[in-house]
């Protein structure tokens, strides 16, 4: 299971892009921080979501 | 510094500031830099409140000019319309408190260049207003410089209660206020008192992060 902003999602082996998507999240209204550290867009592909990894997805809404 | 100030010495208005937040807090504060990135609502709003706390050292970064239908949750007067938000704001800054460093840049922050703008500072906050360019501001600084602190505000928009907003930490170096949720784009507007509580969220976050910090960090000049 993978901990996303707070809830078990079972996404082990899926990347951060596929996720995203799957969850209908805008990629370029989004940070993602995963174990501590932000994950660079550029390795939302490539990032394969592990067992007890714990991610936090920022959605940005606007306003200011 | 302004005429009108002349008559109150720098020692005078810092000893008045020590009065209020103690010696220790008030030579943090003076030794720090904040970077506040978009001077609307939120922007200018976190500015009054940091060169009032005595803020040694502001960078205020802004392209656009004040307009009219700005005014009821600016910073910002009706002899200011058309002035650029940077120099205005400064303007008012400095009124406030003429013994700070303010440094202005009137551009737009984008991917190429928020490394070289805000290679200096060391807390920055995210007051922007749409969605798309506070997720580039803080994907850049977090990425680019991960031992910076970036504060970001998400969801104030709208008549909704003052209280859904909050400041979150998502990690030891980024935190978010806001509900999260109160998106500008759906039929709802900004009012001064919800912006200002989400300004203030974030202003509060800041003066926390420099009253935590040690006084050694702080030797910048």
């Amino acid at each position: 299971m993978v901990k996303i902003n707070g809830e078990q999602k079972a996404v082990e082996g899926m990347s951060i892009f596929t996720y995203l998507q799957s969850e209908n999240y805008n990629t370029q209204r989004v940070a993602v921080e995963c174990n501590g550290n932000i994950v660079p867009k550029s390795q939302y592909e490539t990032f394969i979501l592990k067992e007890n990894d714990s991610l936090e997805v920022v959605s940005f809404v606007g306003g200011g | 510094m302004l005429e009108e100030d002349n008559k109150i010495t720098e020692e005078a208005y810092y000893r008045a500031l020590e009065k209020r937040h103690g010696k220790e807090f008030q030579k943090k504060l003076r030794q720090s830099k904040v970077a506040i990135c978009g001077l609307g609502g939120l922007g200018s709003n976190i500015a009054i409140a940091l060169a009032r706390a005595g803020i040694g050292y502001l960078h205020l970064i802004d392209y656009d000019a004040v307009d009219l239908t700005n005014i009821h949750r600016q910073q910002y007067n009706l002899s200011q319309i058309g002035m650029k938000k940077t120099t205005a704001l400064k303007e008012n800054l400095l009124k406030i408190n003429p013994f700070i460093t303010i440094t202005v840049d009137p551009v737009m922050l984008n991917e190429h260049n928020v490394e070289e703008i805000l290679k200096k500072d060391e807390i920055i906050c995210e007051a922007f207003d749409r969605a798309e360019a506070k997720a580039m501001l803080v994907n850049q600084v977090l990425e680019k410089f991960p031992n910076k602190y970036m504060i970001a505000a998400s969801g104030m928009a709208g008549m909704f209660d003052a209280n859904d907003v909050k400041t979150k930490k998502i990690t030891s170096y980024f935190y978010i206020c806001g509900d999260f949720v109160s998106d500008v784009n759906d039929d709802i507007g900004l009012v001064s008192s919800r912006v200002m509580v989400c300004a203030s969220h974030q202003a509060h976050k800041v003066l926390q992060i420099i009253e935590k910090k040690e006084g050694k960090e702080y030797e910048y000049k």
